[in-house]
């Protein structure tokens, strides 16, 4: 019965009102996809393993989406360091939160929601570009 | 509160606890790591009851219809049999009851098993020679009443496993076989969805099985299989596909050779570029890739740009040791 109770908790978390792990598969397959055919940003994804690249897309829209993650600060610093090496900035960054609406906007989220993840990413900008 | 039994231990998984806690306060040794559904390191699988719905979230459909979950998004309903994704189900030993070569370098093995085996035509299984040499090769054949597994093993220079099995493997010899695994295998649900098939060498042999299953299935989509092989001799099964296609007008095959002397009337390229290079978009479409690990992933990323879901691409890389002992 504590399935019943969780479901009618009344104050959802955005990572709930978008629809949990379900909405992250749904949404890997056209964001990475949109990743790979952005001549901006597709060089920093030309890793060889596309089922692990898929993975860690799954994770960054956990993340973005407010669901759990144990991902600090300084683990974002470390992920993408490699990539400020390789001269990743601010550009980069919008092109990726482009294609993040983009996607959210694809599925038909509501507006509402895909502001408060925008806000979310957004929040993380400064670990991603290691300043 | 349901009864959970995993190999010789048996525990009770009491309501609204998940049964990863479960397993982990029993002191069992279950790999995990995120608990929240996505990185799939706690997968298990039910070998009796199908598991709950919440537990299978994520998961790729065909692992889903094999009754794996996820322990630490399954909150068991009923008592349940379960195992490690590895080690369920004890090993089965097979008897080499015929060896023909299709070509120069593919063997054909078939082998009787002592007990029935679960799989789909597609899986590959691990079979181990008697001083414990283990390697993965696909089944190329449907379940059948008395056993029979079909194997084609492709001789590679100095590869212990494939010279031993051309060479010196006896009709008569035991092999002992692991369960089927893998999910590179025809899903029946949806017949009319066009399929993609791409293998180089040997990689036709879980192709072949997948198809023979489609067909047998009565699926009513396109299949189009394209093999490819750098010289002739790799290219077997060639009259038996050609009159698959005569058979089933759904059906489409394309041999390509890639080295430049071709004049055999074969497509010349590589398989997958010739596959994937003129086809506008793979939406709605299923995809298997075999054979060549380079190939599989140049594939699999063409493929995906091309419109196919990351979840309708099925990919067996052949990996090769490459001296190194499993
Ligand atoms: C999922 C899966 C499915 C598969 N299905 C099939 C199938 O259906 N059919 C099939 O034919 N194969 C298949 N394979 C490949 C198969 O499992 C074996 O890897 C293959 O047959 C080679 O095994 P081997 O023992 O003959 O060669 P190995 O002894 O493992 O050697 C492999 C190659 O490395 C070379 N080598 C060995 N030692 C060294 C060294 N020290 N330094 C450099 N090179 C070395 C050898 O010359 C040889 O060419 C599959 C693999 C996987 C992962
Ligand atoms: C919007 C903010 C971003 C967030 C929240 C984010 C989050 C993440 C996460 C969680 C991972 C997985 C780390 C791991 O488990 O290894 C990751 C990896 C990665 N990210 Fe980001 N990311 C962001 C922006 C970007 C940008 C702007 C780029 C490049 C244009 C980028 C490129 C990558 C790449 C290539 C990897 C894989 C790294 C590797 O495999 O070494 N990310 N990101």
């Amino acid at each position: 019965m504590s399935e019943t109770a969780e479901a009618t908790t009344p104050t959802l978390s955005l990572f709930e009102q978008l629809g949990g792990a379900a909405a992250v598969d749904a949404a890997v397959d056209i964001f990475y996809r949109k990743v790979l055919e952005d001549y901006r940003i597709n060089r920093y994804f030309s890793g060889v393993d596309m089922e692990q690249q898929a993975a860690k897309q799954k994770s960054f829209l956990t993340m973005a989406f407010g669901g759990p993650n144990n991902y600090s600060g300084q683990d974002m610093r470390n992920a993408h360091a490699r990539l400020v090496k390789m001269g990743l900035d601010d550009s980069h960054f919008d092109a990726v939160m482009e294609n993040l609406t983009a996607t959210l906007q694809e599925l038909n989220v509501p507006e509402n929601l895909i502001a408060q993840v925008d806000a979310l990413a957004e929040t993380t900008r400064s670990d991603v570009l290691g300043k | 509160m349901p009864h959970i039994t995993l190999g010789e231990t048996q525990i009770t998984c009491p309501d609204g606890e998940v049964l990863l806690d479960s397993l982990l306060k029993a002191k069992l040794h279950i790999p995990y790591s995120c608990r929240q559904g996505l990185c799939q390191a706690c997968m298990l699988r039910s070998l009796d009851v199908t598991p709950p719905a919440a537990a299978q979230i994520g998961l790729k459909d065909t692992l889903q219809r094999q009754n794996y979950f996820l322990a630490c998004r399954c909150h068991p309903e009923q008592d349940m049999h379960i195992a490690l994704p590895d080690q369920h189900g004890a090993a089965v030993t097979a008897v080499v009851i015929n060896k023909q070569w299709l070509a120069a370098d593919i063997l054909r093995l078939i082998v009787q098993a002592d007990s029935a085996l679960s799989f789909y035509a597609g899986q590959f299984i691990n079979l181990q020679r008697t001083d414990g040499l283990t390697r993965s090769y696909s089944i190329a054949n449907l379940p059948a009443p008395d056993h029979t597994l079909e194997f084609h093993i492709r001789r590679l220079p100095q590869g212990q496993f494939s010279t031993w099995a051309h060479d010196e493997l006896e009709v008569g010899d035991t092999l002992t076989l692991s369960h089927a695994q893998g999910s590179c295998h025809y899903l029946s649900g949806n017949p009319a969805q066009p399929l993609l098939l791409i293998g180089t060498g040997s990689g036709l042999a879980p192709l072949y099985g997948i198809i023979n299953d489609a067909l047998n299935q009565g699926h009513s989509g396109d299949i189009h299989l394209f093999h490819g092989s750098r010289d002739p001799d790799g290219l077997y099964l060639v009259d038996e596909l050609h009159n698959l296609t005569a058979t089933f007008a759904n059906f489409h095959y394309t041999p390509c050779l890639s080295s430049a002397d071709n004049n055999l009337g074969y497509r010349q390229g590589r398989a997958h570029d010739l596959a994937l290079t003129n086809q506008k978009s793979l939406k709605g479409w299923r995809v298997y890739l075999c054979g060549h690990p380079e190939m599989v992933r140049e594939s699999q990323r063409m493929a995906y740009l091309k419109g196919a879901s990351l979840r309708d691409i099925y990919a067996d890389a052949f990996v090769v040791g490459g001296g190194q002992m499993p």
